[in-house]
C-alpha cells in the first residue's frame, strides 16, 4: 500500500509537471502568433498591408483594364494636423508608375512628428498595390505652422484581377512624439502621468 | 473484494479530524471538501456583487435619458459586471462543485495535489481585491468593455495595469485548479473504475480543463502585450508602431470561443447527472455524450473569428468560421436528444434540481438557436454589438451556466450539509426566476432586432416599453437570488435530516458515503462497488 501511493504521488507530479510545460508553451504560442499573424496578413494582403512589387521588373502593361484609386487621408486624434490629398482620385493603367501627392500642415504652435500607416481596401487588391516611394516610409517632422507636400509613387501590378475597378490608398497619421515620450518615461521610470 | 469501501466502515472508522480554528480550518486547508466550500461561497459572493452591478445598468435602462447615473461609470458597470461574473462567480463555483464531487464520484480520498488546490482558491480574493480596488482609484474601474480591446482599454488610466495582473491571477488560478483535476481524474481513480466508467460530470470537467490548460495561457499572453503597450511602449496593437489593434482580438477570442465552453461543458455534466435521477432512467447514449462533449470543444478552437465578422474579413474567412460554427450545432443537439430521450418514458418527477435541469434544457436551446442565427456572417453585421448578442449570452450564460451550477446546488446540498433544502421554498425560487429571467431576457432579443445596441446607457424612446419590461424582470430576478442565498444559508443551519442516498435510486458513488459527507472518503485507496456507479457495469 505505502509503495502504491509514493506510485500515485510521483504520477500526480509527473501530470504537474506536464501541465506546467504545457502552459508555458501555450504563452510562447499566444507570442508566437504576433509574428505568425504579420506573415499570414503579408501573404494573404488581409489588413490592407501592400506588396512588393519593383518598378524594374514590370514590363508589360495591362492596356485594356484600367483601375480607379482613390486617395484617402486621416488624422489620429492625438496629433493636431491636417492632412489631406491633393487628388481624390486617379484613373491608372496597371503596370504604369504613377505620382501623387498629399499635403500636411501643423495647426499646432509646437514641432511634431509624425507617422503615416498606410492601407489598401479591398483586402484582395492590396498584394496587387506597390509603392515605390512614399512618405510613409519615414516619420515625417513638421515645425510649427509648417505646411508639407507628401509625394507618394505608386504602381498597379499588371496581375490585378479583372473584377477590381476601384481601390481605395487610405493613410492615416499618428503621433510619433507621445510614443517617444512614452518611451522615455518607461525607461526613466518616472511615475508621472501620462495622458492619452 | 475484500478492499470493497462501504459506508458503514466510512461511518465508523474514520472520525472527522477537521483543524480547529479559521485560519487551520479554513486558509491552510488541503482538504477537497473544504475548498470546494470556498470556491462556492466565493462565487455566491461574486454573484451577488455583480448581480448588484447588473441592477445598477438596469435601473439606468428603466427609462430613456440619464436618470442615475453618469455614462463613464454606466461603462465601469458593464464591464466590471462581466469579468466579476465571468472570472468570479461561473468558473470559481464550477471548480468548486468539481473540488467537492470529483473525488467523491470516482472514489479518491483528495484531489491529487491539495497543497496546490488551496493555493488555487487563495489567489482569488487577491485578485479580485486588486480588481475591486480600482473602482476606489483615479479614472475609476476599468470600462472600455470586458473583451479589453485596444485601443479603447489603453484609455483606462492605471486600472489597465491592475485589470492586467487580476487577469494572470486569475489565469494562473484556473490552470492550477484545471491541473489538479486532469492529475485527479487520470491519476486517483479507484482501481477498478475505468475512463468509460466515469460519471458524465467527471468526464466533462475533465475536457474543460484541457480546454482551459489550452487557452488561459494565451489570455495571459495578450494582456500582457497590452500591459507593454501601455507602459513600456511596445506596439503590439498600435497601428502608428506597426502593430494592429485587430490582432489583439484575434488573440482574445482564441481564448474567449473556448472560454465560453469552459462555462458551459460542466453545467451539460451536472444536469446530465440529475436528468437520469428524477427520470429514473439510465442517461441515454452516454458514449455519444463523451464524444459530443469533445466534439464542442475540438470544435471550439477552429471558430473564434465568428466574434469579428463586422470587423472586416475576406468572402472565404467568412464562409469558414460561419460553416464551422453551425457545425457546433450538430454535437450540441446531439446532447439536447439523449437528455429528452433520457426522459423518454421515465417516471419523472419534479424536484427542485430537476426543474432547473429542465428549465436548462429548454432556455439553453433558445440560446443556442440565437447562436445559430449569429453564426450567419451576412445577418451577424445586422446583430453584431446590439441587444440580441446581450440576449444570447445571457440566454446560454444566465439560463444555462448558472441555472446548471444553481441545479447542481440543488441536487448536493444535502449530501454536503446534511440537510434537505425545503422543496418548497426551492420550487417558489425556480418559478420566481425562471418567470422573471425570461422577462428580463426575452425582450432583449426584439430591442437587438429593432437596432438598440448594446453598452450605451441611453436610448431612443422607442426601445422604453421592452427595456422597462427587461427592468422589471432583471430585479425580480435579482431579489431571487438574495432568496436563493437565504435558502442555502437556511439548509446549511437546520432542517430534516438528508438520508445517505438522497434521491431514488440515484447512482453515482456520492450517494454511498454518509451525509453529511464526512471530512476524510475513500480513505482506502482501494476497488469500489461498479453496481453504484451509473454507467459501472454499462461498458
Amino acid at each position: 500500500m505505502q509503495q502504491n501511493k509514493q506510485t500515485v504521488k510521483n504520477n500526480n507530479h509527473k501530470i504537474l509537471r506536464r501541465g506546467v510545460l504545457a502552459s508555458v508553451l501555450m504563452v510562447g504560442f499566444g507570442f508566437a502568433l504576433v509574428p505568425l499573424y504579420d506573415v499570414i496578413c503579408d501573404i494573404t494582403g488581409l489588413n490592407g498591408k501592400t506588396g512588393v512589387l519593383a518598378a524594374e521588373n514590370v514590363t508589360e502593361q495591362n492596356i485594356d483594364h484600367t483601375v480607379v484609386v482613390q486617395f484617402d487621408g486621416t488624422v489620429n486624434s492625438d496629433l493636431p494636423w491636417s492632412f489631406k490629398p491633393e487628388q481624390f482620385s486617379m484613373e491608372v493603367v496597371p503596370g504604369k508608375l504613377y505620382h501623387t501627392e498629399y499635403v500636411a500642415l501643423n495647426q499646432s504652435k509646437a514641432d511634431v512628428t509624425g507617422q503615416a500607416i498606410p492601407s489598401v481596401a479591398p483586402a484582395k487588391a492590396s498584394i496587387y498595390f506597390s509603392k515605390t516611394e512614399c512618405f510613409c516610409f519615414t516619420e515625417q517632422l513638421l515645425t510649427a505652422g509648417e505646411k508639407k507636400q507628401m509625394p507618394v509613387t505608386f504602381i498597379v501590378s499588371p496581375d490585378i484581377p479583372k473584377d477590381i475597378d476601384v481601390l481605395t490608398l487610405s493613410y492615416t497619421f499618428f503621433n510619433k512624439n507621445r510614443m517617444t515620450a512614452e518611451q522615455q518615461v518607461a525607461g526613466n521610470a518616472s511615475h508621472e502621468e501620462i495622458e492619452i | 473484494m475484500s478492499h470493497d469501501i462501504t459506508h458503514n466502515e466510512i461511518g465508523h472508522d474514520h472520525h472527522d479530524h477537521k483543524p480547529k480554528g479559521f485560519v487551520k480550518r479554513w486558509l491552510m486547508t488541503t482538504n477537497h471538501k473544504d475548498i470546494g466550500t470556498l470556491y462556492l461561497v466565493f462565487a455566491l459572493a461574486m454573484f451577488i456583487l455583480g448581480g448588484a452591478m447588473a441592477m445598477v445598468i438596469r435601473l439606468e435602462l428603466f427609462q430613456p435619458g440619464l436618470q442615475f447615473i453618469e455614462p463613464h461609470f454606466f461603462n465601469q458597470m458593464t464591464t466590471m459586471h462581466a469579468l466579476v461574473m465571468i472570472f468570479g462567480a461561473v468558473m470559481p463555483a464550477f471548480v468548486g462543485l468539481a473540488n467537492w464531487m470529483i473525488p467523491l464520484m470516482i472514489g479518491a480520498p483528495d484531489m491529487a495535489l491539495p497543497r496546490m488546490n488551496n493555493w488555487s482558491f487563495w489567489i482569488l480574493p487577491f485578485a479580485f481585491t486588486m480588481l475591486l480596488a480600482t473602482f476606489f482609484m483615479d479614472g475609476g474601474a476599468p470600462a472600455g468593455g470586458w473583451t479589453m480591446y485596444p485601443p479603447l482599454v489603453l484609455q483606462g488610466g492605471h486600472n489597465v495595469g491592475f485589470l492586467v495582473f487580476a487577469v494572470h491571477m486569475m489565469g494562473i488560478s484556473s490552470i492550477m485548479g484545471a491541473i489538479n483535476v486532469i492529475a485527479t481524474i487520470m491519476n486517483m481513480r479507484a482501481p477498478n473504475v475505468g475512463y468509460l466508467n466515469m460519471p458524465l460530470f467527471v468526464w466533462t470537467w475533465l475536457i474543460t480543463a484541457f480546454l482551459l490548460i489550452a487557452v488561459m495561457p494565451v489570455l495571459a499572453g495578450a494582456v500582457t502585450m497590452v500591459l507593454t503597450d501601455r507602459y513600456f511602449a511596445t506596439s503590439f496593437f498600435n497601428a502608428a508602431g506597426g502593430g494592429d489593434p485587430v490582432l489583439f482580438q484575434h488573440l482574445f477570442w482564441f481564448f474567449g470561443h473556448p472560454e465560453v465552453y469552459i462555462m458551459i461543458l460542466p453545467a451539460f455534466g451536472i444536469v446530465s447527472e440529475i436528468i437520469p435521477t428524477f427520470a429514473r432512467k439510465p442517461l441515454f447514449g452516454y458514449v455519444s455524450m463523451v464524444y459530443a462533449t469533445a466534439a464542442i470543444a475540438f470544435l471550439s478552437f477552429i471558430v473564434w473569428a465568428h466574434h469579428m465578422f463586422s470587423v472586416g474579413m475576406p468572402l472565404g474567412g467568412e464562409l469558414y468560421f460561419m460553416y464551422a460554427t453551425m457545425m457546433i450545432a450538430v454535437p450540441t443537439g446531439v446532447k439536447i436528444f439523449n437528455w429528452v430521450a433520457t426522459m423518454w418514458k421515465g417516471s419523472m418527477t419534479f424536484e427542485t434540481p430537476m426543474l432547473w435541469s429542465l428549465a436548462f434544457v429548454v432556455l439553453f436551446s433558445i440560446g443556442g438557436f440565437s447562436g445559430v442565427m449569429m453564426a450567419l456572417a451576412p445577418v451577424d453585421l445586422q446583430y453584431h454589438d446590439t441587444y440580441f448578442i446581450v440576449a444570447h449570452f445571457h440566454y446560454v450564460l444566465v439560463t444555462g451556466a448558472v441555472y446548471g451550477i444553481i441545479a447542481g446546488v440543488y441536487y448536493w446540498l444535502p449530501k454536503w450539509s446534511g440537510h434537505m433544502y425545503s422543496e418548497r421554498l426551492g420550487k417558489i425560487h425556480f418559478w420566481w426566476s425562471t418567470i422573471s429571467v425570461n422577462v428580463l431576457f426575452f425582450p432583449q432579443h426584439f430591442l437587438g432586432l429593432a437596432g438598440m445596441p448594446r453598452r450605451i446607457p441611453d436610448y431612443s424612446t422607442q426601445f422604453a416599453e421592452f427595456n422597462m419590461m427587461s427592468s422589471i424582470g432583471g430585479f425580480a430576478f435579482g431579489l431571487a437570488q438574495v432568496f436563493f442565498v437565504y435558502i442555502v444559508w437556511k439548509t446549511v443551519r437546520g432542517g430534516e435530516k438528508a438520508t445517505d442516498q438522497v434521491w431514488d435510486d440515484a447512482k453515482g458513488l456520492e450517494w454511498t458515503v454518509p451525509s453529511p459527507a464526512p471530512y476524510h472518503t475513500f480513505e482506502e485507496f482501494g476497488p469500489v462497488d461498479l453496481d453504484k456507479m451509473a454507467h459501472g457495469k454499462i461498458h
